[in-house]
């Protein structure tokens, strides 16, 4: 079996880190209630003196205390070992320099020192998941640091990064400044990138309470089946984000759900690289959850199964604001958890398929995953992840803010008293956005043309 | 003489398990012992303990399936892989044929080569080498084609036949166009003769004559495994007078790959029923024989669906050239057949109807391009069996819809960043291309 580490960078990153590590223990020991250390927990839990409470492949980066020493004081202190954490105290500021510049070079050795300790953990490495937000200081700057030391010792592990990018209120102003720097590293460095968006995780959030609270007959949530619900799980009360957060973390429970459990179609992590990134820089992937929540009536019957393919293509259950119907699809993968078939499978992709817009060349463009296991609360969960021009909306959205401040050259003498910056970054870092949404466009523009077969080569009789 | 089997990648490992499985039942079930003695011989070693250890060598990059094939077998106590037979890794290839070809082939081939070796030296006279794999993956395609290429080099005068499993047109990977063409290419140069087996072909078998409801990937295996076995076990050639070839894989060759461009071989076997209504069923030769057939011509795989309109063209007067005018629509041309039958009153049956000039392409001499063995032992429980394993058009059109969709994903360079950070150059995929494109302009003009 393959191993995985968890690299989770800032505030943001540790937060939704520490719920995916609490929801994990609690699908494992749901799973595995002897308690008994097996292959699956391998995937991520190092056995430290054949104890169950092992401590875990992460490396956790932080550079101001707060949300490090929670963790430390919560109930998860047993699984980590103090090694495993970086910290500092000042923070970043909510500047991207600072992240990535000073501390940055300061922490270099330690981090790199971190990572090949874990490294040297696994058996067989398969993968970096990187945690982090693209609006502060830390997570975006020192994270993005990370993601090109990653690439440096590690060139051959695919790196997969899990991004929060901000919302247009988001109260950090200089956020669009730190997010468009952030993007140019994800662009060259990161192998694959699942964007999501904090505002598509409120209206998920409103949703479910929405539900719970309206007390319609058969439509009661049931106890513990909300992706956004952190109970059963070992931390204790739940806190603002927590919910949000949860959400995050059920993302990436599912896709590694394949490295973790056994499954008639296992889908390896470096298998959605591959058939998922037709063109390097093209690696955004947007993603959507499904279901949301399970209710309790159980007399509902099994067309449940359907309607879980047709929700994962609903607008309300992606974790970024953007349209896929109405852009292309370059590629689509489906993670299937449960007592679902191949037939199933087959026979859902037949049915959804004339509904979405595939790119010429790849109209069977379909990547599927089969895991037998389904999530905690759920007799089955599917997670899509749709290489779309559709994130290009986002990106334009991001790169209007930006200029907003860039026009006005606000705030930006923050970032130029950092040492190792510079206007070049800026600059640098806007036209790489635009190049990048120029990129998206072109294969948007091919969208409504019908593409004659490209003529096969003549041979000589 | 003995045959070595190379399981590569998952499906290899998955469909040659379950070749072995239908062999030994097959060899036990009958009560010719020469038919059992000979069937062991070629597919098993037997050890001090009178245990029968497959001649099978077990190749994966990732270690789930072929742990789960030693546990099974293990169990079975009809027999078992060799303690040391088999090879895997942790990582898998990553559904990428570069990865499989350039990385993990190198760097594992002499431990590889080193249990083939071994293999091979068990057997008193080899007859032979068949790779099976899958071509749509990482492993089986990419590894396959290196090791294929390895055997190449070690055993220059042994026959290598491949078994090619081609996957849902529908597709279950998204670069599997990209992985067959470069399989397909490199294994035309490599291969004496490539047998082909497609998922959807299978598909339909059990969906339509076997009644399976809900279709796995083991009843694919299995029909696939019943058909390759009808093939390889034992049978007598017309001058073989009454000992059984001992040299199976070596006539199947020059009985159906005379020319080094036509190499794709297909298999046709009925009847093919469900178990449960095996006890219901009657078959006689001419019945069977006439399907068949029609099935050649016809271009059908089962028995059901057959387009009985097709005829084969009529013969031009004595003396005059046969010209390309002669070929029909929907008529498929054969460039030869090998027809196999097993069972009851085999002497009894009419096979003129495959010696017919009309079936085959102009250029050969009917009485050459038509082979036949048979033995009166009935095959896997069919009273009656009637395979026939051909080199016609029947692959054309899947291949060309195959090399067509790569074509159109090259043309926009989609994907190829994969390929070619390990090694794989636009160059490369272009000589690919290029060599399928001759094969298929090949078979079209039979």
């Amino acid at each position: 079996m393959t191993q995985s580490v968890v690299v989770q960078v800032g505030q943001c990153g540790n937060q939704v880190g520490c719920r995916f590590w609490d929801l994990a223990l609690r699908e494992h020991s749901h799973v595995n209630k002897k308690g008994i250390y097996d292959e699956a927990l391998s995937s991520f839990f190092r056995n430290v003196d054949s104890r169950l409470m092992s401590s875990l492949q992460a490396v956790l980066v932080d550079m101001e205390e707060g949300v490090v020493n929670e963790i430390l004081q919560g109930p998860l202190r047993e699984l980590f070992d103090s090694t495993q954490l970086i910290t500092d105290v000042s923070g970043s500021g909510n500047n991207w320099a600072v992240g990535h510049w000073t501390y940055g070079s300061a922490y270099r050795e330690q981090i790199v020192d971190q990572l090949r300790r874990a490294a040297e953990h696994c058996d067989c490495l398969q993968c970096f998941f990187l945690i982090h937000s693209m609006g502060g200081g830390t997570g975006s700057g020192l994270g993005t640091c990370v993601l090109k030391l990653l690439e440096e010792e590690f060139p051959e592990v695919c790196r997969i990064v899990t991004s929060v990018y901000p919302s247009a209120e988001d109260d950090v102003v200089t956020s669009p400044y730190n997010s468009v720097l952030a993007m140019r590293e994800l662009t060259e460095h990161a192998d694959c990138v699942l964007p999501v968006e904090n505002q598509s995780l409120v209206d998920i959030v409103n949703k479910i309470k929405h539900m719970s609270h309206s007390g319609k007959p058969g439509s009661v949530i049931k106890k513990d089946s909300a992706i956004i619900s952190g109970q059963g799980g070992v931390s204790g009360a739940e806190k603002p984000f927590d919910a949000m957060n949860n959400i995050v973390a059920n993302l990436l429970l599912n896709i590694t759900s394949s490295a973790r459990f056994e499954g008639s179609l296992n889908m390896d992590l470096n298998e959605i690289a591959m058939n998922l990134v037709p063109f390097p820089r093209l690696h955004y992937l947007v993603p959507s959850l499904t279901p949301l929540y399970t209710l309790a009536d159980v007399n509902i019957p099994t067309r449940r199964l359907d309607q879980m393919f047709t929700d994962a293509f609903s607008k309300d259950h992606q974790l970024i604001r953007a349209d896929p119907k109405h852009s292309l699809y370059l590629a689509c993968a489906l993670m299937v958890r449960g007592n679902v078939q191949v037939s199933d499978l087959r026979r859902n992709i037949e049915r959804l398929k004339p509904m979405l817009p595939f790119v010429s060349w790849n109209q069977e463009g379909w990547k599927t995953g089969l895991c037998s296991v389904p999530p905690v609360g759920h007799s089955h969960s599917l997670l899509a992840l749709a290489n779309n021009t559709c994130v290009k909306s986002t990106f334009m959205e991001l790169r209007d803010r930006f200029t907003k401040l860039y026009r006005k050259k606000a705030h930006m003498h923050h970032y130029l008293h950092v040492d190792g910056m510079e206007q070049g970054c800026f600059t640098e870092a806007i036209s790489s956005l635009s190049s990048l949404i120029e990129e998206y466009s072109q294969l948007d523009a091919t969208k409504d043309r019908p593409m004659p077969d490209a003529a096969r080569l003549n041979i000589a009789t | 003489m003995s045959i070595v089997t190379v399981q590569l990648g998952q499906c290899g490992n998955q469909v040659g398990q379950e070749l072995f499985e239908v062999i030994s039942n097959d060899a036990n079930d009958t009560q010719r012992k020469v038919y059992s003695e000979c069937s062991s011989e070629r597919f098993f070693n037997e050890t001090a303990n009178r245990e029968l250890v497959a001649r099978s060598v077990l190749i994966d990059m990732e270690p789930k399936v072929i742990s789960q094939s030693i546990a099974k077998t293990g169990k079975s106590g009809k027999w078992r892989y060799g303690d040391r037979s088999h090879f895997s890794q942790k990582q898998g290839s990553g559904n990428n044929w570069a990865n499989g070809y350039c990385v993990h082939g190198p760097r594992h081939e002499e431990v590889v080569m080193d249990i083939v070796r071994r293999e091979v030296e068990h057997c008193d006279c080899l007859a032979g080498i068949v790779a099976m794999m899958s071509v749509a993956g990482g492993t089986g395609s990419g590894v396959g084609t290196y090791v294929t290429q390895c055997l190449r080099d070690t055993y220059p005068n042994s026959f290598i036949l491949n078994h090619l499993t081609w996957p849902y047109g529908t597709g279950e990977v998204i670069v599997q166009n990209y992985n067959s063409v470069l399989t397909l290419s490199h294994l035309y140069q490599l291969s004496d003769a490539i047998l082909v087996h497609e998922n959807d072909t299978v598909h339909k078998i059990c969906a339509q004559l076997m009644n399976i409801k809900h279709i796995s990937f083991r009843d694919v295996n299995k029909v696939i495994a019943h058909q390759l076995g009808s093939v390889l076990q034992p049978a007598l050639t017309g001058d073989s007078h009454g000992i059984y070839n001992r040299n199976p894989i070596g006539q199947l060759m020059s009985s159906l790959v005379c020319h080094p461009e036509y190499k794709l071989l297909s298999v046709c076997n009925i009847p093919q029923v469900s178990s449960s209504s095996m006890a219901y069923s009657m078959f006689t030769w001419p019945g069977l024989l006439k399907h068949l057939r029609q099935m050649l011509i016809a271009n059908s795989k089962m028995e059901e669906g057959i387009d009985w309109q097709v005829r084969a063209p009529s013969l031009q007067p004595e003396g005059t050239e046969r010209t390309g005018s002669h070929r029909r629509p929907g008529f498929n041309t054969s460039l030869a057949n090998l027809l196999i039958l097993r069972g009851k009153d085999v002497n009894d049956a009419e096979i003129s109807g495959f010696q017919h000039p009309s079936l085959y392409t102009p250029w050969l001499p009917a009485d050459e391009a038509f082979s036949m063995w048979k033995t009166p032992v009935p095959f896997n429980k069919y009273e009656k069996s009637a395979i026939l394993v051909s080199n016609s058009q029947t692959l054309l059109r899947p291949l060309d819809n195959m090399v067509g969709k790569a074509w159109n994903m090259f043309a926009s360079r989609a994907y190829i960043h994969q390929y070619t950070k390990f090694g794989i150059s636009e160059e490369d995929f272009l000589d690919s291309f290029t060599s399928l494109e001759q094969v298929i302009s090949s078979y079209s003009q039979l």
